[in-house]
């Protein structure tokens, strides 16, 4: 390990730079990017405040994989503002500006018999390395895969490597089961024993997957991904209520009891900007077309 | 401390010296009235971010200088925390040479141009200065002489770089780029060590630029004081978090001697009210450092901020009083303090109170907030406060807050800033098993030598004292260095 790479005050050092990019679909990219430090540190569970441009914003970003040997983490990214447009932009050579982490607590990993992992949208790049761990602990992993339509569905292949089932769920039935992912997680809790479930998504969707659990008694754990700004504990941005106390998801989490997470009150705090980011964003399509 | 007073009274007898005093007698110099400090208009200052003060002109400051008595016992010496030989950087100014005196600054202070800025002088050495102690006349204004002599050297290009003692290739880091970091680091260097800072935000800088706002300090100042360290041969690490990024054990196999961890202040304190996770709710770090270190009120920058038209501070602190005066800044009709003692009990400087009262910020004292209401969209639109008396003396010495039963009412508000305190950031502290934390989850260290549990791991500034002011980390990360040199040259032997 050589720190020296990392004198960064030195505007020509190269940093962060892109190595791989891959489309999953139009909105869902793959970049691969050189961080050697975070590639050797991180576990599952964790995450990465990344910056683009000097005037860009910080975002959290859960890493997806890491390779040690080359020095490379993933980070799978779903255009949906200004920042993550600017992330999808980059090509294969560029930098992203900042990366830092890793962050957060890692994932509590043991063996506890049958995990179900549920999954939706790009919240299936940080449950990857999530259930990689609990199948390497010696559990059963089913693990749950749900989108909106065949096209979103991501990182199929690498769940089966590391799964004992998978099972696809899109709402407009385009690709295996037709439904939410809560449909086939019922299938699965009528069928055997589940000993905890594990759920990274929208909160949305998360809500649900806690409620369901809930009314079996099945131990859960949500990862949250909140507005963050310094993603080290100084802002208290990602704050969230958790049993009614308020816990700070970049340092007591990103992973709670999903029972215990008020999630309507996540789900506000994550549209505290909804409209100024809206119209930020539509400033951002016109003057970049090659996004649309 | 008899050699300290030894080299002082050395100093004071050198011939310049010695002749400077014969110009003025004491009494004409005691007659000299105390230069006030040029501030630009309230009215016009609270709607940009230019700086509030605009510092001493070259024939105010030679004057002030004058007033300096230059005692034979210097006790203003004894009120500073990095011990400044200011009766010397003092006459030096009276002398007429700013560069020198700029020098004479640096021996023992690495951020010159910020502590001039942000030291609370009155309550150290001014406040130990003869003419408060001994006359009860208005103190020599030491913090705006020392602003004086750093901006001089500033502006004029031709900034010195302390002497570096031969260069030792150790290696040592220090964990946090704030006043702690710099001050440790700027003192290391000098002894010649190979000094590495590690930062885990993506600036240099730490709370000087998360934090204190422009108007009270701009970014360029701090930068130039970074640049200046830079040349000094310290290297700058950003975005990298020590025990996350790399762990004290792996950095030691990277060839790092010890450690001074100065990461500061983490989590801010909220009240635990209802309604406090409302959108609009920030805490005063998150709101500061989205405007002062993401450039959230410049729409070229990506990071948003909510800032309304009615806008409460909670809080009485100079935290406090940087985000009021933010909102001011950022439009807000109504910026009000809302703070449960009386102004007399108030942490901030006396000059941050007047400088918020001056440009409209309006005070609530002696009330406390008790609850948020959110309108339909979960937006903080209402607030329930409590009028509060103050009674008996609490163990902080000051008359404690007593809620009036009965006096709670509502107000409207649009954003609110809750600026009640900080606690230590938990990343080191959790990443080092063997580290003694105190409950409050500061690190332990022994008070002279700021070693912690840890063998070679020093530590200082907000994660030792929980909450405290720039200079005194800045004490810390000097006396930090001090001991870590001894115990690096006694573990070479």
């Amino acid at each position: 390990m050589k720190l020296l790479v990392l004198y960064s005050r030195n505007p020509e050092q190269q940093m962060n730079k892109i190595i791989e990019k891959e489309y999953f679909s139009e909105v869902v990219v793959k970049l691969v990017v050189e961080a050697p430090h975070i590639a050797k540190s991180r576990k599952a569970g964790h995450f990465v405040i990344v910056k683009t441009g000097e005037k860009g914003e910080r975002i959290p970003l859960t890493i997806a994989a890491a390779d040690v040997e080359k020095g490379t983490i993933t980070l799978i990214i779903q255009k949906v503002g200004v920042t993550s447009a600017r992330l999808c932009n980059l090509e294969v050579g560029d930098e992203i500006t900042d990366v830092v982490g890793p962050l957060g607590k890692p994932t509590h990993v043991e063996k506890v018999g049958t995990v179900l992992a549920s999954g939706g949208g790009v919240g299936v790049a940080p449950l990857l390395p999530i259930v990689e761990a609990f199948k390497e602990a010696g559990n059963r992993v089913i693990t749950i895969l749900a989108a909106r339509k065949k096209e979103l569905i991501i990182l199929e292949e690498q769940m089966r490597n590391h799964s004992d089932e998978v099972i696809i769920m899109t709402d407009d039935g385009s690709y295996g089961m037709k439904g939410l992912v809560t449909v086939g997680m019922e299938e699965v809790i009528g069928r055997e024993k589940v000993d905890l479930a594990v759920t990274v998504g929208p909160a949305i969707m998360m809500k649900f997957v806690s409620k369901l659990t809930g009314k079996y008694n099945i131990p859960t754990v949500a990862s949250l991904n909140t507005l963050m700004v310094d993603g080290t504990g100084m802002c208290g941005a990602c704050r969230v209520s958790v049993g009614g106390k308020t816990r700070f998801v970049c340092v007591d989490g990103p992973e709670f009891d999903a029972h215990l997470v008020d999630f309507d009150e996540m789900m506000l705090r994550l549209g505290s900007y909804k409209p100024s980011e809206a119209e930020a964003y539509e400033n951002y399509l016109s003057s970049h077309p090659k996004t649309q | 401390m008899a050699e300290v007073s030894e080299y002082l009274k050395n100093e004071r007898e050198q011939e310049w010296r010695v002749a400077l005093r014969s110009t003025l007698k004491n009494k004409e110099r005691t007659m000299l009235e105390r230069v006030s400090m040029p501030e630009q208009d309230p009215g016009k200052r609270n709607r940009d971010f230019t700086e509030v003060n605009s510092g001493l002109s070259e024939p105010d400051a030679i004057g002030e200088a004058r007033r300096c008595l230059d005692c034979v016992n210097p006790t203003c010496i004894t009120g500073c925390p990095v011990g400044i030989n200011i009766p010397k950087f003092i006459k030096k100014i009276e002398a007429g040479e700013f560069l020198e005196s700029a020098r004479v600054l640096k021996e023992t202070n690495t951020l010159p141009a910020v502590c001039g800025r942000v030291c609370p002088q009155e309550v150290q050495c001014e406040q130990a200065c003869f003419y408060t102690q001994k006359l009860k006349l208005p103190a020599v204004a030491i913090g705006h002489l020392e602003r004086f002599v750093a901006d001089f050297e500033q502006n004029s290009g031709k900034m010195s770089v302390p002497v570096i003692k031969e260069r030792n290739g150790i290696k040592v880091a220090s964990i946090g780029s704030g006043p702690a970091g710099l001050a440790f680091a700027g003192d290391m260097a000098k002894k010649g060590y190979d000094v590495t800072v590690f930062e885990a935000l993506h600036e240099i800088g730490g709370v000087l630029k998360y934090g204190i706002p422009e108007f009270r300090l701009p970014n360029r100042i701090v930068d130039v004081e970074i640049d200046v360290l830079e040349k000094m041969g310290v290297k700058f690490v950003k975005n990298f978090i020590v025990g996350a990024t790399a762990s004290i054990e792996e950095l030691k196999e990277e060839g790092f001697s010890a450690f001074m961890v100065g990461s500061g202040a983490g989590l801010p304190n909220f009240m635990h009210i209802p309604g406090e996770n409302l959108i609009g709710i920030y805490s005063s770090n998150e709101y500061l450092t989205r405007v002062n270190l993401m450039n959230a009120a410049d729409p070229e920058y990506d990071t948003p901020v909510i800032s309304g038209k009615k806008v409460a501070v909670i809080g009485g602190g100079n935290t406090a009083m940087d985000a009021v005066r933010t909102s001011k800044r950022l439009g807000a009709e109504r910026s009000m303090i809302i703070y449960r003692r009386s102004i007399e009990e108030m942490p901030a400087r006396k000059e941050e109170i007047k400088h918020a009262q001056e440009e409209g910020v309006e005070f609530m004292n002696l009330h406390n907030p008790l609850e948020y209401y959110a309108d339909e969209k979960g937006r903080v639109c209402k607030m329930k406060v409590q009028k509060m008396a103050l009674g008996e003396p609490d163990a902080s010495g000051r008359r404690r807050p007593i809620p009036i039963e009965g006096s709670e009412f509502i107000m409207e508000v649009d954003t609110v800033i809750v600026s009640v305190g900080v606690s230590p950031n938990p990343l080191i502290p959790q990443s080092m098993k063997d580290l003694n934390v105190s409950k409050w989850g500061t690190i332990v260290v022994d008070q002279d030598t700021m070693h912690s549990s840890v063998t070679g791991v020093f530590a200082g500034g907000d994660i030792v004292r929980g909450g405290a002011t720039v200079i005194l980390a800045m004490g810390d990360g000097r006396k930090a260095a001090e001991a870590m040199d001894q115990f690096l040259k006694e573990k070479q032997k």
